[in-house]
């Protein structure tokens, strides 16, 4: 692995809500931030610092208003819809605090998704699908639904998920937020053995010190700016 | 992806069931409608057709109707007399100017509708007297003896002809049984015998449709020569109304104007109340068509009405479907859904809907229109061609009412849609 190679460079970012409105706000105020292949990388701050307004412009779920943003040597700026979408589902493996599964759809339905909008045939999608349900130890409840999953059950499905289109990078907004310190710490070993095994990079969003701690680096979001940077021990562990 | 489409709008619907249903009776209410109405007014149609074709394309018929007053008003005139009528000698001079265009004066006439008991057996009867003209336009078909022939008809037998169903009731289908024996009948306290020499086929419907009963109770017609039973009856000399036949190739519409303007200039111009006209079965069955077509076309509207509403419903339940769906549909555009897909997506779900309210609608209408035209008593059948174009409809409205709300989902911000509560 290039381990020089940029994967995220977002410079000047500033978001603004309500724009031309009595109510306008700007939450992000000109943030620079640089990640590479291969880092695992967490994103801590109080509760509205705007991690996951900075989260969801990463991830091209929403432009900046102001800045640049290259993705894996892409500009997201400049990207129409229609490869936005592609993007996101070729590079991108979204984990939610909420779950976000698809009710009514099988754990298995919803692993296959990300594949069906990837064009993969039927056959491969569904082999492909239970290896991952099995590598995250929900095989077993392949043809659940949602509701019939506790939460851990649920983030683990939506983590088999993240990876049908063997994506580049993860982006976790609070993934363990809704689970108990446990299950956590399971959610928390899963990704850094995705981040070894696979090289794949990872962004999180922790309110948890000790999860944030065990990443490679730490960035700290203060009212809409980074306003800190350290290693974690995750980062020692890698050089070992 | 189509059919991935197809599955997930099955599973949505299904978890919906009456949500769904009430979605589609709309479309439910206004295909059935357009089928029973297609049906139904396919099979009056076919009726009046039917009947002409039975009754004879050939045939008018001419009848004595109030002069119209100078002031175009009518029904303010003095009683029938005698006189009015058309009589004989008319008849004969009519015939004669017209020779080569008409065939002759078709007379059918009814002596009396009675019972016959045998023993404990008894069968309805209408007992007609008929001349060669009116019984070669019965076009019967003879299942045994011999038919009325024209010197029964000039020596004024007394033969008849019975049908099946007289047959069936009496002598328990034995058609052979049947011949030989004799129809005693009794008409104004008078007594009088016929030979049956023939048994005919009764056609399907005895002119007795949408009566409901059973056809076997009904009054099967005998046939006699008329001019026995005009001799047993005292004879007509003079008519309301006759029936005239053309010859084959004469231009209907042409005799059915010039006859009766002829008869009118000879015999009623110093006629200070009546005068005849003459319609024939052609522009009766046009305007029986036309009157349908009318009604057919009236039902059609409301019809499209109960559609167009049903549409609406599909679109207002799918705007509240997207609505409820806002998160998931962030999902899939997080997962790499594009607009598109999202658009097809509901697309093929309001198809979907409409499809099925579509295909429970024209079961409903071809089960209802047979059930209505087998009441009537006519033989029917739905088009395949109506049903599959009522499908096709059903699809397109599903087309046409879902890609308002399916282009609002599809053009939803991904961020706006997953934050969406
Ligand atoms: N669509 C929006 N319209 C208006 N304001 C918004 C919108 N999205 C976010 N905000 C505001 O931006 C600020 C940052 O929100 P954000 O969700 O990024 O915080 P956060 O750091 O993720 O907080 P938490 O830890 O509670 O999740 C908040 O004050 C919020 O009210
Ligand atoms: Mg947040």
């Amino acid at each position: 692995m290039d381990e020089n190679k940029v994967m995220i460079d977002a410079r000047g970012v500033i978001k603004k809500f309500n724009i031309g409105k009595e109510n306008e706000l700007e939450i992000l105020h000109g943030i620079d931030i640089r990640i590479m292949e291969g880092e695992f990388v967490s994103i801590v701050g109080t509760s509205g610092s705007g991690k996951s307004t900075l989260m969801n412009i990463i991830g091209l779920l929403d432009k900046p208003t102001e800045g640049s943003y290259i993705l894996d040597d892409i500009d997201a700026i400049a990207a129409k819809d229609n490869e936005l979408s592609h993007i996101r589902n070729r590079k991108i493996g979204f984990v939610f605090q909420n779950y976000n599964l698809i009710p009514r759809a099988t754990s298995l339905n919803n692993v296959e998704l990300p594949m069906l909008y990837a064009g993969v045939g039927l056959r491969e999608r569904r082999a492909r699908a239970l290896e991952l349900l099995e590598m995250v130890g929900m095989a077993e409840r392949a043809d659940h639904k949602p509701d019939e999953l506790s939460g851990g059950q649920k983030q683990r499905v939506a983590i088999a998920r993240a990876l049908a289109n063997d994506p580049s990078i993860i982006l976790a907004d609070e993934p363990t937020g809704a689970l108990d310190s446990v299950t956590g710490q399971m959610i928390m070993d899963l990704f850094r053995k995705l981040n070894l095994e696979r090289g794949i990079t990872i962004v999180l969003i922790t309110h948890s010190n000790e999860l944030a701690e065990e990443t490679d680096r730490i960035l700290t979001l203060k009212d809409g700016n980074i306003i800190g940077e350290r290693r974690g021990t995750g980062a020692q562990e890698n050089v070992c | 992806m189509f059919v991935e489409n197809f599955k997930i709008a099955l599973s949505q619907l299904a978890a919906s069931k009456l949500r769904t249903f009430l979605t589609a009776l709309g479309i439910i209410i206004g295909l059935s409608s357009v089928i029973i109405i297609m049906t139904v007014g396919d099979a009056m149609n076919n009726m009046a057709l039917e009947s002409m074709g039975s009754m004879g394309a050939n045939k008018f018929t001419l009848y004595v109707t109030e002069k119209p007053s100078d002031d175009g008003s009518v029904g303010n005139v003095r009683d029938w007399k005698e006189s009015d009528k058309i009589s004989n000698d008319m008849i004969d001079k009519t015939l004669e100017h017209f020779k080569g265009k008409i065939k002759g004066v078709s007379l059918k006439e009814e002596v009396t509708q009675t019972e016959i008991t045998q023993g404990n057996k008894s069968a309805a009867v209408s007992l007609n007297g008929v001349n060669d003209i009116a019984l070669e336009q019965e076009k019967l078909k003879l299942l045994a003896g011999n038919n009325i022939t024209a010197s029964d008809m000039k020596n004024s037998r007394s033969v008849a002809l019975v049908s099946d169903r007289y047959v069936n009731k009496l002598y328990d289908g034995d058609w052979q049984a049947a011949l030989g024996k004799q129809v005693e009948i009794v008409v104004n306290n008078k007594y009088y015998i016929y030979t049956i020499v023939g048994v005919y086929q009764a056609p399907m419907n005895d002119g007795f449709f949408g009566s409901g009963g059973n056809i076997d109770d009904m009054p099967s017609d005998i046939f006699v020569p008329v001019k026995t039973t005009e001799r047993q009856s005292g004879g007509n000399s003079a008519f309301y109304n006759i029936d005239l036949i053309a010859e084959t190739g004469a231009d209907m519409e042409a005799l059915t104007a010039d006859v009766p303007q002829w008869i009118n200039d000879t015999f009623y111009a110093s006629n200070d109340a009546y005068m005849v006209e003459a319609y024939n079965m052609q522009s009766y069955v046009e305007e029986m068509t036309d009157m349908v077509n009318t009604i057919k076309l009236a039902f059609m509207a409301i019809a499209a009405i109960s559609l167009l509403v049903g549409g609406i419903g599909v679109m207002n339940i799918m705007i509240v479907t997207i609505t409820e769906r806002t998160r998931e549909i962030g999902t899939r555009k997080a997962l790499g859904a594009t607009n598109n897909s999202i658009r097809m997506q509901f697309i093929t779900e309001a198809v979907v809907v409409c499809l099925m309210g579509g295909i429970v609608g024209v079961s409903l209408g071809v089960a209802a229109g047979y059930g209505i035209t087998s009441f009537m008593k006519v033989p029917t059948f739905t088009s395949i061609s109506g049903i599959v174009g009522c499908l096709l409809f059903s699809m397109s409205f599903g087309v046409l009412f879902g890609y308002l709300p399916a282009n609002k989902a599809a053009k939803m911000n991904p961020i706006d849609a997953l934050r969406y509560e």
